[in-house]
């Protein structure tokens, strides 16, 4: 059977691991001849700057040649062609197909109309599976285990993809989770589910500065004024969450602070200049852990 | 005359063979009809609606000639009608009574609540993952991912 990453959850722990330790082999050696010229279709129906960049690095560096669009304006989708049929197509002429798309689920019916392996890079608001596994590997090299870690998730955790999934991906792993968040944008139940199916310990703040001396991890999002029913509870909360390098003065050593990027004011430049500021190498694991699922998916051993 | 008018009643509604799919919520019998896709039966299919019921009030009732379900497909009725009991019959005898369960998946029944989901924006069969290990049964669009709850479900 073909193998495809939708959702993080079609990979169980084992995969994952192994994945993870590919990538560690691609960080200290990234240019490999291993494609040896395969065809990899990536598809963009939206705008994306790292995700589709990353990809694209990941093919070229290892030898691939890429086909593809990154805004779907020019193609036949304009024309009125449905999902369904353009994949159906790109199938014939690729060695695996890359997509991110704006509709939720759209990555799982692709998946459904394609024989060759198929990487979800974002549908909708629904999943981000390598987001995910970047999201493992930075966490996997700042702390050397994923095993029972105190993971702080801070800001938007209701409408967050990247925090949900990763959620899910930690229950596998023994995980503490601190939730920090404003009453509005609470970790939504259906996400809660795998936390109290794997009788994980979870805990929810409203004031950040709670959580930050329990946390091994500090994952930052973004919360965004249009999530608000009430312009009057945006301007409450708005700053009650932002990071600033004068809150990490009793934090553990070991800490690290992960952001999914773009950010925007959550976390304070003055944070960036700490040792504890790690996303902007995190955003370059993207490169590592991409080349590593297509070579896994590939059935390419490193 | 009186035992002859009953007999006739009787011929109506009695089933030499078949299925009867009893305890229906009144209002959806045809939604039943529709979900176990026997539109397009040829044999006899008696409706009953409004029908005086001790436990319910009004009822529904569905009879099918010559036709026995298989669990999943009885099973695909839960969620329109989780009260509804189901009657095999052979020969004019009652063979089984079950009562109907929730099914594993919802397949094509169903749409999803997310207007952003692929299944609302293109030709896609839905299906949903029941999610039943919890307080409260929900529905998970295997699609977008999307948990609904009972009273979210709108039938097809």
């Amino acid at each position: 059977m073909k193998k495809d990453l939708v959702s993080i959850n079609d990979f169980n722990k084992e995969e994952i691991l192994h994945i993870l330790d590919m990538a560690k082999k691609f960080e200290a050696n990234p240019d490999q001849n291993l494609l040896n010229g395969k065809v990899i279709a990536v598809l963009f129906f939206e705008p994306s700057t790292r995700t589709r960049l990353s990809f694209e690095s990941a093919i070229q560096r290892l030898g691939g040649r890429v086909i593809g669009f990154s805004e779907a304006t020019n193609t036949s989708v304009k024309k009125g062609e449905s999902l369904g049929d353009t994949i159906r197509t790109i199938n014939q002429y690729s060695d695996m197909i890359i997509m991110r798309n704006p509709l939720d689920g759209s990555a799982r019916y692709a998946s459904e109309n394609c024989t060759v392996p198929f990487i979800n890079a974002g549908d909708g608001s629904n999943q981000h599976p390598t987001q995910c596994l970047l999201d493992l590997y930075s966490i996997l090299q700042t702390q050397h285990t994923l095993d029972n870690l105190n993971i702080t998730f801070v800001g938007d955790l209701k409408y967050g993809r990247t925090v949900h999934s990763l959620v899910k991906a930690m229950t596998d792993f023994n995980t503490t989770f601190h939730l920090v968040s404003p009453l509005e944008l609470k970790l939504p139940s259906a996400v809660k589910y795998y936390i109290k199916k794997n009788n994980l310990p979870y805990f929810q703040y409203e004031r950040l500065e709670d959580a930050i001396p329990l946390s091994d991890i500090i994952y930052m999002t973004r919360i965004q004024q249009e999530r608000f029913a009430d312009p009057m509870e945006y301007e409450k909360v708005k700053n009650s969450y932002i990071l600033n390098a004068n809150m990490l003065s009793n934090v553990k050593p070991n800490m690290k602070i992960l952001h999914p990027l773009p950010r925007v004011n959550e976390i304070d430049i003055s944070v960036d200049a700490t040792p504890y500021a790690y996303y902007f190498q995190q955003a370059q694991n993207g490169l590592f852990v991409r080349q590593a699922l297509i070579c896994y998916m590939l059935g390419i051993e490193v | 005359m009186q035992d002859n008018y009953n007999k006739k009643e009787l011929k109506v509604s009695a089933l030499e063979n078949g299925t009867v799919i009893d305890h229906i919520p009144q209002g959806v019998v045809l939604q039943v009809l529709r979900a176990l896709q026997l539109e397009d039966f040829n044999d006899a299919i008696y409706l009953g609606s409004n029908l005086d019921s001790h436990k319910m009030g009004k009822k529904g009732i569905i009879k099918v000639s010559n036709k026995f379900f298989e669990k999943e497909d009885i099973n695909k009725i839960a969620l329109i009608a989780p009260s509804a009991t189901i009657i095999e019959i052979k020969n004019y005898e009652i063979i089984r009574k079950t009562k109907v369960e929730l099914p594993d998946e919802v397949i094509g029944l169903v749409k999803c609540i997310n207007p952003k989901c692929i299944t609302n924006n293109e030709k896609i069969t839905t299906k949903f993952i029941v999610q039943n290990d919890l307080d409260e049964v929900q529905f998970r669009c295997y699609y977008c991912e999307k948990t609904m709850r009972k009273e979210d479900l709108e039938f097809l």
